[in-house]
């Protein structure tokens, strides 16, 4: 590049380089504060183990649930010819743009003592949800199916629509063209979706403190555990947040190389 | 035999279509220009596009009728397509792509696979089956769809532009092999075409469609000895001009706009002031650079609007006669001796003799 053109560019690199220097940094303090020589001791610290193996099942049974409701809804929507389903795409997002915290609030209004069908849940079954593990698993569904549905939507609606026709005259109903065709066809974005959902049930705060608190073994999930150590036992937290850091940097790889080349 | 009742109106974003493809076996050819309306009837007969009139019905079973409402769902019939575009599953091997159809409808693995492997040997490509899509060639592909679209042992198959998408080459040689293949199969088969070679190497039987009605239906033979509209005339190689008996003492008739067409003979019945369709070969059209001592009865100078050479003879397309273009057949020295280029003005003859005439209804 000529002098001249290096110059011109500064209005457009300066920007970016700040940009970049925005959200490395922190990053890199991250590994600069944490007390590399006794790590060992900190990762054994009970919240760091605790709040992992907590976060691990719940967001596997998220995942499963995001994958056995989501997938068939990112079908329907992305082939629906139906005037409403423009409204049904935008009513399914709207957890993408709502504050974590308020979506907690409206778990709590729907499944609490005195929801609209915990109340109900309670007298006939004798179930309470809020508050429990299920009560986790809840909050990270209602945040991450969005993500998962709207990626496979995506992909799914990519697919030739004269696929699910040479489906059909050959003899496969809706069902079957879904799981042999469709399916196998989309499978690299129904895994881009699922890793996004994933790393956003594993981040998952605000709606899991309001809608399951915080307690230790039950409902302390990772990103909640540092938030609980952070006072207490600082390089635990921050042996806790190394660990996600490695995991979110691990997923990306994989997405990167596997899918996103 | 399973006989196709097909009498079917299709109504699609404005745009209707409306045509009786009723046929008894054999291959039915359907040609068009481009938006005629042939796709939107395979897929109203595979049941993709519901019936807005009409009905279809198949050895007796009603499949769709849209004055009782009834439509069929596509897996629910028994109909084969094949597009231009081979379409092959990319997750299945070639041979899992052809037991796709008959695991579908119920058939055990083991089964459904030895009916693949049967049906892949049938179009030659038995050594293929454990290929993935992206490992063979167009024409593989597109003979491992006909494979697949047969295998299920449909009554009706419906082939929509098959070899449109495959170069020169492997498109004779898979219109060969497609030929061959057709020669067996009992149920009846709509091939839709813009291609005249397809249409006459492999139709029984030829339909036209244009801006969504049928203009003329018969067979190949009759067809082109009797073109009804300047599309079908186009497709068989053609000139085809419409006009009225003149009341002149020798055949004569009255084109648009004032211009005439000497002919030799008229059908007995004929009438002045009927209207008559004539057709003219392009081979018998000479051209002048400039007016001839009068051989030919009809002489007129036209300007020449385009010139495309096929081997050792250009076909030139030439403006001026009202209604229609006048296409002259001519020798590559003609076309030298005579300075063909579009814009050129020259004499187009044609002998009495020379000219067909029929009438237009």
């Amino acid at each position: 590049m000529t002098a001249r053109g290096a110059g011109a560019r500064l209005p457009l690199v300066a920007p970016a380089a700040v940009g970049v220097a925005f959200i490395v940094l922190p990053l890199l303090s991250l590994l600069v504060r944490a007390d590399w020589a006794d790590l060992a001791t900190h990762l054994a610290a009970p919240v760091v183990g605790q709040s992992l193996r907590l976060s691990a099942l719940t967001t596997s049974i998220t995942m499963v649930a995001v994958w056995i409701l989501g997938t068939p809804l990112a079908w329907l929507l992305a082939r629906s010819e139906h005037p409403l389903t423009a409204w049904g795409r935008a009513l399914v997002t709207v957890p993408l743009v709502l504050p974590p915290v308020v979506g907690g609030v409206a778990l709590l209004m729907t499944w609490g003592r005195r929801g609209v069908l915990g109340g109900w849940l309670e007298s006939t079954l004798g179930v309470t949800l809020p508050f429990t593990t299920a009560a986790v698993v809840m909050a990270e569904i209602f945040v991450a199916l969005p993500f998962y549905v709207i990626s496979v939507e995506g992909s799914m609606r990519g697919l030739d629509r004269r696929f699910d026709e040479i489906a059909a005259t050959l003899g496969a109903g809706p069902v079957r063209t879904f799981r042999a065709v469709v399916v196998p066809m989309v499978l690299p974005g129904i895994a881009a979706g699922s890793a996004l959902a994933w790393a956003r049930a594993l981040g998952e705060f605000g709606a899991t403190i309001t809608f399951a608190g915080s307690f230790p073994g039950r409902t302390q999930t990772a990103p909640l555990g540092v938030y609980a150590a952070l006072e207490r036992d600082p390089q635990a937290a921050i042996a806790l947040s190394l660990v996600m850091l490695l995991v979110s940097v691990v997923v990306l790889g994989a997405l990167r190389s596997r899918w996103l080349r | 035999m399973t006989r196709l009742d097909a009498r079917l109106g299709v109504a699609v974003g404005g745009f209707d279509v409306e045509a009786d493809l009723s046929c008894d076996g054999g291959v039915t050819a359907l040609l068009g220009p481009n938006g005629s309306g042939k796709t939107t009837l395979l897929k109203a007969l595979a049941g993709l596009l519901p019936l807005s009139g009409g009905q279809v019905r198949v050895g007796g079973r009603t499949w769709a009728d849209a004055a009782r409402h009834t439509h069929v769902a596509p897996e629910a019939r028994s109909v084969g397509m094949v597009l231009a575009d081979p379409l092959l599953f990319p997750h299945l091997t070639l041979l899992d792509n052809v037991a796709f159809g008959p695991r579908s409808r119920g058939m055990p693995r083991a089964g459904a696979r030895a009916r693949a492997a049967e049906e892949l040997g049938r179009v030659g490509l038995a050594d293929l089956g454990s290929r993935r899509p992206g490992q063979v060639s167009q024409g593989q592909a597109q003979r491992a769809a006909l494979a697949r679209a047969l295998a299920t042992d449909p009554v009706v198959l419906l082939l929509d532009e098959p070899l449109s998408a495959l170069d020169p080459q492997t498109r004779s040689a898979t219109r060969a092999d497609l030929s061959h293949r057709l020669r067996d199969f009992p149920g009846t088969t709509i091939l839709v075409t813009h291609d005249p070679l397809d249409a006459l190497t492999l139709g029984d039987r030829l339909v036209f469609l244009e801006d969504g009605r049928v203009v003329q239906a018969g067979t190949p033979t009759e067809v082109i000895a009797r073109p009804r509209s300047p599309y079908v005339a186009s497709v068989v190689g053609l000139n085809l001009l419409r006009g009225r008996l003149a009341a002149d003492s020798s055949p004569t008739l009255e084109l648009a706009d004032g211009a005439r067409l000497v002919v030799a003979g008229v059908p007995e019945d004929a009438r002045p002031g009927d209207r008559l369709l004539a057709t003219v070969n392009p081979a018998a059209v000479t051209l002048y650079s400039e007016r001839p001592a009068a051989s030919a009865r009809n002489l007129w100078e036209l300007e020449v609007a385009a010139v495309t050479v096929t081997g050792q003879r250009a076909r030139v397309r030439l403006r001026g006669i009202p209604g229609t273009d006048l296409v002259a057949e001519v020798t590559l020295p003609a076309v030298a001796q005579l300075g063909v280029v579009a814009g050129r003005r020259l004499w187009a003859g044609v002998k009495a003799t020379e000219v067909e005439v029929y009438p237009e209804a």
